[in-house]
């Protein structure tokens, strides 16, 4: 693991001895996140994102452990239970609103986390595995926001797990069964709230358990870069601490100051109305929209209105929903250019930003209610969307011009050209020292 | 490797064909343990299935003789909304008007009445599209330009036989299971129990 030059871990105090001996854990954590592992030293902030996203998991488990132990998964006090934390509980709603925002950050911290992997290439080789375990991770997250959005009860609750589960019911012949199995009964009731509070305390846990995969899998080869251009010695690099264990401290209290002003001055902004009202099976929501990082798959689910091939529109929408995600498992092979970094890629770092775009647009249509002209717009953003990964991006690696990428991490950043400070100035040969 | 086991036999292992008693004992007690992994997995999964008291209540009896003609209540069928409506000669004849090359979904009245009680549409209350609950079994509700069920959410309009018309839903009212006990009581769903 990790190169050749790392500082090697070496315990003074007698104690520290005694223990390396017998677990070498504070070895362990030396080598992973301490001065042991050598990082490129040109990263820019957005590398923060890996370490934030670990600190918003962090403050899910702890407000979540606490919530559970006031909460009941059972329908008929699910809904007044919540509001009893909200109410009764000492500083009972700091911790909901933490946990209920505590979700939004994570996953904006998380969608920046992915879209730097998108932007400077982390994906490709030797990262595969890297890119594929972390989309393991935004799968689990997904299931887990999804299940604890239902634990409320409240009527956004109930019909977003009726929608959801729904889903399934469009698999041809075992689809209703299916659903069945997965609500433990015709609808969503006791059976349900359940196992999704199970799963739900389960699914973070095990999240930790491919995070620690996904850092294992990065050190083999190492931290890609803002140059993409690999490590060659021990000048491109710095000791992770203290040089970004700085850099994310002070990123994390960046993160903190947004969470608190989300927290304390609009918890609810990012929720919904309805899911102040008890879930009612007989009564369903004028508008049913899940929470606002689901709204980009909600709206590719809902752009299918026909039949093609006598598909059904419903299976298509679903097929597609999923495949959105499948589709980025493939993405290391899809993109074969040789350079990673979009910053020596200049059609790619147009079609990235379009496809930004284009995800806020299906964003914002997955928000909005299912008619014109949302429905059209999200069908052509949708189309785009796997036009990107399935036609664009392979086209490119064919056939972009990229500009010469510099012969190391340390000459990029002699020449202000390393990206480090987010700048994607490129400049063709590093203006070549005078004589 | 062979023969040199051979030689040593040290165990009265009978080698024929290359292949040991040993080998033999070991694809066994890996099947054996596989077959009983799988026995063990069964209850795991088939717990999440609905259980007994749920599936209890997946049959319910419904009284019809209060229904006046042209009425209709809605009540509630494995956690879900369950339309009866008592229709009119006058629904009857305008469902049975529509030709079924009109039709989304290709059904006529009588396919999804019983036989000898074609008054009688009984469907579920859930839109088709979504999941929304329709209005037009309630007094006074909207019942949509063809007279049946109006989806309020995303504008589907069903006709005096539930089925779809116009707007996105890709189906008609899902006819349940049912079957008449009398002239004037129906069983709803059974299947299951």
């Amino acid at each position: 693991m990790s190169f050749p030059w790392a500082n090697h871990y070496e315990p003074k105090h007698p104690l520290m001895k005694w223990v390396d001996e017998r677990l070498p854990l504070p070895r362990l954590v030396y080598n992973a996140v301490g001065a042991g592992y050598p990082v490129p030293r040109n990263l820019n902030y957005f590398w923060n994102f890996g370490i934030l996203s670990g600190l918003a998991l962090v403050v899910q488990i702890v407000t979540g452990i606490v919530l559970a132990m006031h909460y009941a998964a059972n329908g008929a006090i699910a809904f007044d239970s919540v509001e009893h934390i909200m109410r009764d509980v000492n500083q009972g709603w700091l911790l909901r609103y933490a946990h209920a925002n505590g979700a939004s950050m994570f996953f904006i911290v998380v969608y920046l986390h992915i879209f730097r992997g998108l932007y400077y290439g982390s994906y490709k080789a030797p990262r595969e595995m890297v890119w594929l375990l972390g989309l393991v991770i935004f799968l689990l997250m997904m299931a887990t926001a999804f299940m604890g959005y239902v634990l409320p009860w409240g009527q956004m609750s109930f019909w977003g797990a009726k929608v959801i589960t729904g889903l399934f019911s469009a698999i041809p012949l075992v689809g209703p069964a299916i659903q069945e199995w997965l609500l433990g009964g015709f609808a969503p009731d006791d059976a349900a709230l359940n196992r999704f509070f199970s799963l739900h305390y389960l699914l973070p846990f095990v999240i930790a358990g491919v995070i620690i995969l996904h850092i294992w899998a990065l050190h083999i080869p190492g931290s890609s870069n803002p140059t993409g251009v690999e490590v060659k010695g021990p000048q491109d690099t710095v000791p992770f601490h203290p040089y970004y264990t700085a850099k994310d401290g002070f990123g994390a209290g960046v993160f903190l100051i947004i969470f608190a002003i989300l927290l304390f001055f609009a918890p609810n902004y990012l929720g919904h109305a309805d899911n102040y009202i008890p879930a009612n099976p007989l009564s369903t929501p004028a508008h049913i929209v899940p929470e606002w990082y689901f709204w980009p798959f909600y709206a590719i689910l809902r752009a299918f209105t026909v039949d093609i091939f006598g598909i059904p529109a419903k299976l298509l929408g679903v097929i597609a929903m999923f495949g959105s995600i499948i589709l980025l498992f493939f993405l290391p092979w899809l993109d074969n250019s040789p350079v990673r970094s979009g910053n020596y890629r200049p059609m790619f770092k147009m079609f990235f930003v379009l496809l930004c775009v284009d995800v806020v647009i299906l964003g914002y249509c997955g928000g909005s209610p299912a008619e014109e002209p949302y429905v059209m717009i999200s069908q052509i953003a949708s189309a785009y969307y796997f036009a990107h990964f399935l036609i664009i991006l392979p086209l490119l690696a064919k056939l972009e011009t990229t500009l010469p990428l510099p012969n190391s991490i340390t000459e990029a950043v002699l020449s202000g050209q390393s990206g480090a400070t987010l700048s994607t100035n490129t400049n063709t040969a590093p203006s070549a020292p005078a004589h | 490797m062979a023969t040199g086991e051979q030689a040593a036999a040290p165990h009265g292992e009978i080698i024929e064909d290359g292949v040991r008693r040993r080998d033999f004992i070991n694809v066994a007690a890996v099947s054996v343990a596989g077959v009983g992994a799988a026995a063990a997995l069964y209850p795991l999964i088939n717990q999440m299935n609905p259980s007994a008291d749920v599936l209890a209540l997946a049959s319910i009896d419904v009284d019809l003789s209060a229904i006046q003609e042209g009425q209709a209540i809605k009540t509630i069928f494995r956690k879900q909304p369950l339309f009866v409506r008592h229709l009119t000669a006058k629904e009857i004849a305008a469902a049975d008007a529509v030709p079924l090359s009109e039709l989304r979904d290709p059904q006529s009245l009588a396919d999804r009445t019983k036989e000898g009680h074609k008054q009688w549409l009984i469907t579920m209350g859930v839109c088709t599209h979504l999941g929304c609950v329709p209005l037009g079994a309630g007094e006074g509700e909207s019942r949509g330009e063809f007279g049946g069920y109006f989806c309020p959410c995303h504008g589907s309009a069903y006709d005096t036989a539930a089925r779809i018309r116009k707007g996105p839903a890709p189906t008609n009212l899902e006819v349940p299971e049912y079957e008449f006990r009398s002239d004037t009581v129906v069983t709803v769903g059974g299947g299951k129990a």
